[in-house]
């Protein structure tokens, strides 16, 4: 009888290791990826980190300018969000609300299995493929840039939104979507005017969640965005080579001298990014949160 | 049957025949509802009696397998007829829910919602609002708050609310699924008085679990067995002298 009870208690603290040893690890990466970043601003000031327009980390004079990177990242995401939020959520209110039980069970485990393609297929499809056409159809000295690493993210980010889209939209109790079309109105207004309004959490979550994804993904930019650190325009410089944050950690870091400016500089731009998606996961989960009505 | 009725039929059903599949779940029903009136349909669970009111708004359309055949008019216009549009056939026949459905809006635009899609003028829709709330019986409760969601509201005044809801669209005919059925007894005895302060305008069809409730409120009943019309005629006789060895064995309590 009183066996039992110790294994009860073992299995209890072998359970509480467990949950606190991956706590632990990751409290310890953020640790070690912040104290390598901060190190850079021994010797570099964060002021110029922050505003410096350029991005020359290995000329005599280095600059280690976060602007171009950044936006960089900021504009191929942005592109990748206009092009995916409005396919993804069309997507998922055809396979919640219209699609026949027959098509919506096909189309489902297809976007899911788009979402299992490794991230380097994708980078190569897009060079192979895309690269070349956007490069033809826009007349342009290269198709590697950054609108065509909006498109692919896009398409990455798509399985995401979708699929939790579509969750959000198909948990909306019938009930609600009866009483609707009880008072007369057709289909598509049940579907805008009151199924997705009240589903909108859940898709602004999944919104968050694939703004995520897009911001965070790197092989598939590297290989078909250009890799130029330069100020970006906008909307301009969606059709100019771009350089983002994750393609530069990626590009740089095996030929950086460790304990260098260069190679702090790297780990602040990891910080930087480890901070946006850190903060986009909140506002998702906030907004999960926050919104929820009880039914 | 109908040289009983004081007020002309609203809706008039023959011969209606419902599968699920191919479970024949309405045997050949007719019956006439008479304008003006509380009609009571009681019976066991899974008799049909959901079902067959479901058929009178169409909500039974949504149901994939669902195949329906007979008549069934309603102001002497056959609602499935290939030509009407259920937008329209669903203004003119409300329904209110077994479990209370407020869309997760403000009270006001729960109301607002069903005057809005069709097509409403936005000046009107505060007097429609109000309208609607006074004929539910809800105005005095929530006037001061109606830009607050409509999830706050107590069960049974979020019930009342839907019927407003229903009320704002001006239907002629109300359809109630079991709508006391999730609601404690001060809600019930306020919905049952708003539903017969509704029949001098409408013609309403109950659906209803609790015998003394279609007692209390109905002028005609309809009693359902398996999906069989049993019995049909005035509330009093149907409870002080029934015709149907069955109607008797289920209003005296012998199952059910």
């Amino acid at each position: 009888m009183f066996k039992r009870n110790g294994m009860e208690k073992g299995i209890e603290s072998l359970l509480f290791i467990s949950a606190v040893a991956a706590v632990l690890a990751l409290f310890l990466l953020c640790i070690f990826l912040f104290r390598d970043g901060i190190l850079l601003f021994r010797d570099y000031p964060l002021s110029s980190f922050l505003t410096e327009k350029s991005w020359y980390p290995t000329s005599i004079n280095p600059r280690f300018g976060l602007l171009p990177l950044l936006l960089g990242s900021v504009i191929v995401t942005v592109g990748a969000i206009v092009f995916a939020v409005p396919l993804g959520i069309a997507a998922a209110i055809y396979i919640s609300e219209l699609a026949s039980p027959r098509v919506a069970d096909i189309l489902k485990p297809f976007t899911e299995i788009l979402a299992g393609i490794p991230s380097v297929v994708f980078g190569f499809f897009g060079l192979v493929v895309l690269v070349p056409y956007i490069q033809d159809a826009f007349d342009l000295r290269t198709g590697q840039i950054a609108l065509t690493g909006s498109i692919i993210l896009g398409i990455m980010a798509l399985p995401t939104i979708i699929s939790i889209s579509e969750d959000a939209i198909s948990s909306v109790p019938r009930s609600i979507k009866e009483g609707s079309l009880a008072l007369g109105s057709t289909k598509w207004q049940t579907i805008h005017k009151v199924t997705v309004p009240a589903a909108l959490s859940g898709i602004s979550a999944a919104v968050m969640l694939g703004i995520g994804r897009a911001i965070g993904e790197t092989m598939t930019v590297m290989m078909v965005t250009g890799n130029t650190a330069i100020i970006p325009g906008f909307p301009s410089g969606l059709f100019e080579p771009v350089r983002t944050m994750t393609a530069t950690i990626a590009l740089e870091m095996g030929e950086v001298p460790q304990g260098s400016d260069h190679f702090h500089a790297l780990f602040a731009i990891g910080s930087v990014l480890f901070i946006t998606t850190f903060i986009i996961n909140i506002v998702a989960g906030h907004i999960k949160t926050r919104y929820k009505f009880k039914l | 049957m109908s040289d009983e009725f004081t007020n002309g039929t609203e809706i008039e059903v023959r011969g209606l025949n419902l599968w699920y599949g191919t479970n024949h779940a309405l045997h050949d029903i007719s019956i006439d509802i008479p304008k003006n009136s509380v009609t009571a349909f009681i019976g066991p669970s899974g008799c049909g009696k959901s079902t067959f009111l479901r058929c009178l708004n169409r909500m039974n359309d949504l149901i994939p397998g669902c195949r329906i055949e007979g008549k069934v008019n309603i102001s002497s216009q056959d609602i499935y007829n290939k030509d009407v549009d259920v937008v329209d056939l669903r203004k003119k026949v409300g329904m209110v829910f077994q479990k209370p459905n407020p869309f997760p809006m403000s009270i006001h635009d729960n109301v607002a919602y069903g005057p809005r899609i069709h097509g409403a003028a936005k000046k009107e829709i505060g007097g429609i609002v109000e309208y609607a709330l006074r004929s539910g019986a809800l105005w005095d409760e929530v006037s001061g708050r109606l830009s607050t969601s409509a999830l706050d509201l107590s069960g049974g005044q979020q019930q009342r609310l839907c019927i407003a809801r229903t009320l704002a669209v001006k239907p002629e005919v109300i359809l109630f699924d079991e709508p006391c059925s999730s609601l404690d007894p001060i809600s019930t005895s306020k919905i049952e008085d708003l539903i017969l302060e509704l029949k001098k305008q409408y013609t309403i069809v109950i659906v209803t679990h609790n015998m003394q409730q279609a007692a209390r409120i109905s002028d005609h009943t309809a009693f359902f067995l398996l999906g069989d019309l049993i019995e049909f005629g005035r509330t009093e006789q149907i409870f002080e002298s029934p015709q149907k060895k069955e109607t008797e064995d289920y209003i005296t309590g012998r199952f059910g």
